[in-house]
């Protein structure tokens, strides 16, 4: 294993991450903060919602961010850059095996989904205070935050690999938008009670375990998937990603 | 000094091949009925070629003729359907990362990192290859200047102009100082001025002790710069050496391209008696082509035989030794085709 190739393309990450830091910071946050002030401040000032629904509101935005952030960092650059730019192949002829490339990817994602996730915390609560949040198990709370990080850069890896360029639309209407309303962030899972089929259903969406691993940790007294459960789901479904994602890749880098 | 050896290399895709790395006699079908057809195109049919080290080395061939696949073979981008490549010592295929270290490429098509500046394109080639920032800042500063790029090194290359990109493919390609550099087309689309440039440069990095090996469907390219060269089609040599001891081997040297309206069947032989004809082969229905080793002189007395014969001389296209009769004269297509 080359350290060195590796760090550098990190760093080489890094460099283009900062270079780009007002424009991801729109892209990541924009949108679930206007979620936030209309549904969390808005709606339950005026009192269609009580103000309990901000303190289940707040885990599901963080887990939006940071999948959101993790598939885009990850997925975007390797559809253009395998179709269009074909930049990633100084990197694929570095003195490094293919498939440290790769996770030098997810890696960058999960570090970019890890500053999303935890800076949109801040902001939510500047725009929904007063809002009930605690971090009792700090760190099953770490660990769910890193297994959820890892979940997005592992999805932005399988996807970018999978995907052409001229169905980058299509991710997001067919697979992005679905797991976001399916993926229990605006509610919780027991809300789905009354439709017993689709609570069934959800459960193949990783992004019902993040949005509801988010909220046992950060808020422990509302309605949530049992955490035991939550931790599985997700190492399985980063393993089961990443795996995909690595097959994918290798077959993208090597014709 | 680093060689570069492959045996026996053949590369069959199975689906439509990447652009610039096609290659092969076209599409071949083996689908069922009913069943949407499994296109497999050979692009590499038993390549076999040795580069002594220290040499500059040309593969010459059309489009298609399995070119970029070899490179791609040879630089770790494409798996080999069969047969081994060696770099040095070191095979391909089962030491990929070592083999990384020694080889320098430049992509037919630019791939250049178009999220950074043309100095950081430099500056982080140079750090995936582990060398230490003094040394990637100076050597940087040295290439760009090399390449006249200085006064753009803090510019992001989107801007940039196709000969601009190609000459910075080239120096990042040079930043980690590797012993076997792979140019693949390296003056496509380049101006005379640039293409002057870069033939300098080659040289001179031959002349530092390096292997080079290039991909061309220019002859002139191959002639000017090339020790020896191996000509490809359809995914195999069919000639190889220097290029003055391959345009000796065409028969005469010169080739006389001659078209009948009309042919009477006795028409070859009596061409083939003439003196100094070498070989006589039929082109196509109306054609005929003359390798002999003296050119306009002998158009005198075919228009006279073609008079005597009743045939109706309608072209004559007359070439000197050249790499492109020699293919003419392996494959009976021109390199342009």
């Amino acid at each position: 294993m080359n350290w060195k190739a590796f760090g550098a393309m990190l760093a080489r990450d890094a460099h283009v991450a900062r270079r780009n830091a007002i424009q991801l910071f729109l892209q990541t946050f924009l949108q679930p903060l206007l979620f936030v002030f209309i549904f969390g401040r808005v709606m339950v000032r005026s009192g269609y919602l009580p103000p309990q629904y901000k303190s289940l509101l707040l885990p599901g935005i963080i887990a939006i961010c940071m999948v959101f952030t993790g598939i885009w960092a990850v997925a975007m650059p390797l559809i253009a850059e395998f179709q269009w730019t074909r930049e990633i192949e100084d990197r694929l002829l570095a003195p490094i095996g293919v498939a440290w490339v790769a996770i030098e990817k997810v890696i960058a994602g999960m570090l970019q989904a890890l500053i999303a996730g935890l800076a949109v915390i801040p902001f939510a609560w500047l725009v929904l205070r007063p809002v009930e949040i605690s971090i009792d198990t700090p760190v099953v709370f770490a660990v769910i935050v890193v297994l959820v990080a890892t979940f997005a850069a592992c999805g932005g890896l399988a996807l970018g690999c999978s995907i052409n360029q001229q169905h980058i639309g299509l991710m997001f209407g067919m697979v992005i938008t679905p797991m976001i309303f399916f993926g229990c962030t605006y509610y919780p899972w027991s809300a789905l009670q009354t439709f017993p089929l689709l609570q069934k259903a959800v459960l193949i969406n990783p992004l019902v375990y993040a949005s509801e691993g988010l909220r046992a940790t950060l808020v422990p007294r509302s309605p949530h998937l049992s955490i035991v459960a939550v931790l599985i789901a997700l190492v399985c479904f980063d393993v089961l990603l990443l795996a995909i994602g690595l097959r994918q890749f290798e077959k993208k880098a090597v014709s | 000094m680093v060689g570069v050896r492959t045996q026996d290399l053949r590369k069959v895709y199975s689906s439509s091949p990447p652009t610039a790395a096609s290659g092969g006699s076209g599409p071949r079908s083996d689908g069922k009925k009913g069943k949407p057809a499994k296109v497999e195109i050979p692009a590499l049919d038993g390549l076999s070629l040795e580069v002594q080290p220290g040499e500059i080395f040309g593969l010459l061939g059309p489009n298609g003729a399995g070119k970029s696949t070899t490179v791609g073979v040879l630089t770790t981008r494409v798996r080999p359907t069969s047969g081994t490549a060696w770099i040095g010592e070191h095979e391909v295929w089962k030491q990929p990362a070592l083999v990384k270290r020694l080889i320098g490429v430049v992509p037919q098509r630019a791939n250049l990192d178009f999220s950074l500046t043309a100095r950081e394109i430099l500056v982080f080639h140079a750090a995936y290859f582990g060398i230490g920032k003094r040394q990637r800042d100076q050597r940087a500063d040295e290439l760009l200047e090399k390449f006249r790029l200085t006064e753009r090194a803090n510019q992001m290359v989107r801007g940039f102009s196709g000969g601009m990109m190609q000459r910075l493919s080239i120096a990042r390609a040079m930043m980690h100082d590797p012993q076997v550099l792979f140019l693949d087309e390296p003056s496509a689309g380049l101006d005379p001025q640039t293409r002057i440039l870069l033939w300098e440069i080659i040289r001179e990095y031959h002349q530092a002790g390096k292997t080079i090996l290039l991909t061309t469907h220019n002859m002139d390219e191959a002639d000017a710069l090339c020790q020896r060269l191996a000509i490809v089609d359809h995914g195999h040599v069919i000639a190889l050496g220097a290029p003055k001891e391959l345009k000796a081997s065409i028969p005469g040297g010169f080739l006389l391209r001659l078209r009948f309206g009309r042919q009477p069947a006795d028409l070859m032989q009596r061409l083939q008696a003439l003196s100094g004809v070498r070989e006589v082969r039929a082109a196509d229905t109306t054609g005929v082509d003359i390798y002999a080793d003296r050119g306009g002189s002998l158009i005198l007395e075919i228009a006279s035989l073609a008079a005597s014969a009743e045939a109706e001389l309608s072209d004559v296209h007359i070439s000197e030794p050249s790499l492109e009769n020699l293919f003419l004269h392996h494959t009976g297509r021109s390199l342009r085709d």
